[in-house]
């Protein structure tokens, strides 16, 4: 096999701070690479690199053997370099055959617009993937895993010969991933490269043949996918070992704290019932459509469910009422703390501080010092990792995004948190920290609610395991009974 | 083709339908090419502003400048030909005054796509600046003789006839400007990769600036072409009034602005359609000329206009969202 792409000597510096360093390794056509990485090690500063939008201040870079000089957005796009950022970069006005028929058109400098020309190369690109979509249908009804097989198609549609692929598996579950793999397959075979930037990539190694490790900046393992494991993964990522290890077990005779009994909303969940006992940590698991999102929801208040009853020590709490929730001492995290969780533009301390206006609100006027005074507490006490609490919350890194919603809901001193995929789009340390702070929090007497399809997640974090299946418990689990192998395939059966 | 009733077209139709029925229900002589004439003829200017406005609303931005784009052209374009081109033809006169609304675009243009100034922000601006500028520098007095191009254009009729009841109708030539503007907007939009990248700016920027769309020669197109459009409206306008009045027009921008929201055009940008777009015209030249055939007083006009424009995208966006209540 010739190397398709080949990277020697990346050296990116902004403002005095090294963002690569010497960075160099070789991409084949049809062979599938892992660019593995934590947040700040340099994965984002190659991609745009690779794509043109940057410039090195020192690299050789070479297409086919030949070298590039300065690479452009249009060369890179030339020579078949397609990126697939996370939020695909995708038109959801548009149908499903214009958005994958669109480069290619813009490409071909084509001034007219004619539909089925759009469909015959829409058609062409979902052939090669081997999936069936109805062309009309506008983006923005699809689901997250179709808007990145778009993606994907649109590179196809312009020649793509390497695909690179931002965080490809975060939004996905595990089925999905799944169906993107055998994808990944489909063009390799058809003599497609793709290189796979994440930190999150256990999941996508059997489909890879080699491994790139970045650790600030600069390359710390390159070796092929065999060699690799998601321990070893992780410790070329954070250059330590971050061993998980299953929670202590739960105190005898603990109170019960929260009491479900035969939740039901029809089309979404069926006849719930489990207790939580306070300083306990319950998982609930289960493929896309299990019904498991909605339940989380519905635990806060966001969903209503028809049927049943939620008692916290004791008390009915009001359905379908998230205020009523919150007052009776039940936080939540949503899954998609970006859209539901935080208000990015607002300062770090501010989207901490919103849960306790009502508290400081004294006689009518706010006592900023007091609100701030504790925020920064809180912050401080999940090592927030921040310049200042200032700071816009987008500017955060996603593990220190997620300890600032923590951070919200303990200043309000909840008794019960339902935390909806704690780690989705956290970097490997961050996870592990954020796993530890699940296990400080349930120590102190809180019942945690983890709602996750990441199964080591569960593992290391839960004394008790709920699956889920077409909206009902199916299985009732100690994690000490099982293992990852066999999680997996109780919640597929 | 499937009815589709969260569609605002098919709710604008209805309603379109549900008007006239009443109104042949309480007068018989409603349903007459008289009343069908007078509608066409006040839809022609209102119709070729919404086009414009629906084309801004799809590309993600808003324009309400147009009514002082096309006010400024109708007055400067009379003035100039009255002052210098006598002589000039009628069609001359609308080429200058399509001439004079493009660079009153470019304008917002420049200080859209050129400088990135959000868009409400800059037509908020140059409507007043345009209007201000003319009233201050060009003349605040109607101009009643207009010149001999205008004035012929404003007679020339493409249909004309008497009713049994003794009334005249006409229907202008200017309707065929009308249709025009709609049928070259439609091959834009729809037969040109053009059309397509203003959908797309619309739907997302970033995802089109990545793919390689040059966003900022879309967007100046787009003012470029809307002022162009509100130009065409103002000599229009002026011929068929047979007086350019300086305060004309400008107000009924929002009006226009709902009609093109009405017929389904979001204002988050990315979506619209011309059959939409002249639905909510229809609806709205209905309001305003015929409310009273149907026992409502004139004076509720305005009331009529805002229930209509909060049911008619307000069901459909209660309904999107209930949907999306029970699918969680």
């Amino acid at each position: 096999m010739t190397d398709f792409i080949t990277l020697s000597g990346v050296t990116k510096t902004y403002a005095g701070i090294t963002a690569l360093d010497d960075v160099g390794f070789s991409i084949a056509a049809g062979e599938a690479v892992c660019l593995a990485g934590e947040n700040g090690s340099g994965k984002s500063t190659l991609i745009k690199i690779l794509a043109g939008v940057e410039q090195p201040d020192l690299a050789d870079i070479r297409f086919n053997g030949a070298r590039q000089d300065a690479l452009t957005p249009r060369a890179s796009a030339e020579a078949g370099v397609m990126v697939i950022f996370q939020d695909f970069s995708l038109f959801p006005n548009l149908t499903v055959a214009e958005n994958i028929a669109f480069s290619a058109e813009l490409g071909a400098h084509r001034r007219l617009y004619n539909r089925s020309r759009s469909r015959a190369i829409a058609s062409a690109a979902l052939q090669r993937v081997g999936v069936a979509l109805d062309l009309d249908t506008r983006v923005e009804t699809l689901s997250v895993a179709h808007k990145q097989l778009i993606a994907i198609c649109r590179a196809l549609a312009s020649d793509a010969r390497l695909i690179i692929m931002d965080e490809p598996t975060t939004a996905l579950t595990d089925r999905e991933v799944r169906g993107l793999l055998g994808i990944i397959r489909r063009l390799k075979a058809d003599g497609v490269a793709v290189l796979f930037v994440s930190h999150k990539l256990a999941e996508v190694l059997e489909v890879c043949e080699k491994v790139v490790v970045l650790r600030n900046g600069a390359k710390v393992a390159e070796g092929p996918a065999t060699d690799f494991d998601a321990v070893s993964l992780t410790r070329h990522m954070t250059g330590r070992d971050v061993a998980e290890t299953p929670p202590d077990p739960l105190a005898p005779g603990a109170p019960v704290l929260l009491q479900v009994r035969g939740l039901g909303k029809p089309g979404a969940f069926n006849d719930i019932s489990f207790d939580l006992h306070a300083g306990e940590v319950l998982g609930i698991s289960g493929l896309l459509g299990s019904g498991r999102t909605a339940l989380a929801k519905a635990l806060f208040g966001l969903v209503a469910p028809e049927t049943g009853s939620i008692i916290l020590a004791g008390k009915a709490i009001p359905l379908g009422n998230p205020l009523a929730a919150v007052h009776a001492g039940i936080g939540y995290m949503p899954e998609d703390r970006l859209t539901e969780g935080l208000f990015l533009m607002q300062s770090i301390a501010r989207n901490v501080g919103i849960g306790r206006v009502d508290a400081h609100g004294g006689a009518g006027l706010l006592n900023l010092s007091a609100l701030w005074g504790e925020a920064a507490t809180w912050l401080d006490r999940l090592r927030v990792k921040s310049p200042s609490i200032e700071a816009p919350v987008r500017a955060l890194s996603g593990g220190n995004q997620q300890r600032v919603v923590l951070a919200r809901w303990l200043a309000q001193q909840p008794r019960v948190l339902v935390l909806n995929g704690p780690s989705v789009g956290v970097d490997v340390g961050s996870k592990a920290e954020i796993h530890g702070i699940i296990r400080d929090l349930s120590q102190q007497g809180l019942g945690v609610v983890v709602i996750s399809d990441d199964l080591p997640e569960l593992l290391a974090t839960c004394h008790r395991l709920l699956v889920m299946k077409d909206g009902r418990v199916t299985e009732d689990i100690l994690p000490q009974s099982t293992d990852e192998t066999d999680l997996a395939h109780r919640l597929a059966s | 083709m499937k009815m589709d009733f969260a569609r605002n077209e098919v709710l604008v139709a209805l309603v379109i339908v549900a008007f006239c029925a009443l109104a042949a229900a309480s007068d018989a002589r409603f349903l007459s090419i008289a009343t069908l004439t007078d509608l066409l003829r006040s839809g022609i200017v209102l119709s070729i502003f919404a086009v414009g406005a629906m084309l801004v609303l799809i590309s993600g931005g808003i324009d309400v400048s147009f009514t002082a784009v096309a006010a400024f052209t109708m007055y400067v374009t009379a003035m100039l030909l009255n002052a210098v081109m006598p002589w000039m033809p009628w069609w001359g006169a609308i080429a200058i005054g399509m001439a004079i609304g493009a660079s009153l675009g470019a304008v917002n243009a420049i200080l859209i796509a050129g400088f990135g100034l959000p868009t409400l922000i800059v037509t908020l601006g140059t409507l007043s600046v345009f209007r201000g500028f003319m009233l201050t520098f060009v003349g605040q007095k109607q101009i009643t003789t207009l010149p001999p191009g205008m004035r012929d254009f404003g007679r020339m009729m493409m249909l004309r006839g008497t009713n049994a009841d003794g009334s005249f109708y006409s229907l202008h030539v200017a309707f065929l400007f009308t249709v025009a503007a709609v049928v070259v907007t439609w091959a834009i939009l729809y037969r040109t990769m053009l059309g397509r990248m203003i959908f797309a700016i619309g739907g997302s920027v970033e995802s089109a600036r990545r793919i390689g769309i040059d966003v900022r020669a879309t967007q100046a197109f787009v003012y470029v072409y809307v002022g162009a459009l509100a130009g065409l409206a103002g000599v229009i306008h002026a011929s068929m009034a047979r007086v350019a009045n300086p305060f004309d027009l400008v107000g009924l921008e929002l009006s226009v602005i709902a009609a093109v929201v009405l017929g389904g055009a979001r204002l988050a940008g990315g979506y619209g359609t011309l059959t939409g777009t002249l639905l909510g015209v229809a609806l709205i030249v209905l309001v305003r000329n015929s409310l009273i055939v149907i026992g409502i007083p004139n004076t509720w006009q305005s009331v009529t206009i805002g229930v209509l424009i909060l049911l008619g995208t307000g069901l459909p966006a209660w309904q999107a969202k209930r949907a999306a209540a029970r699918a969680a």
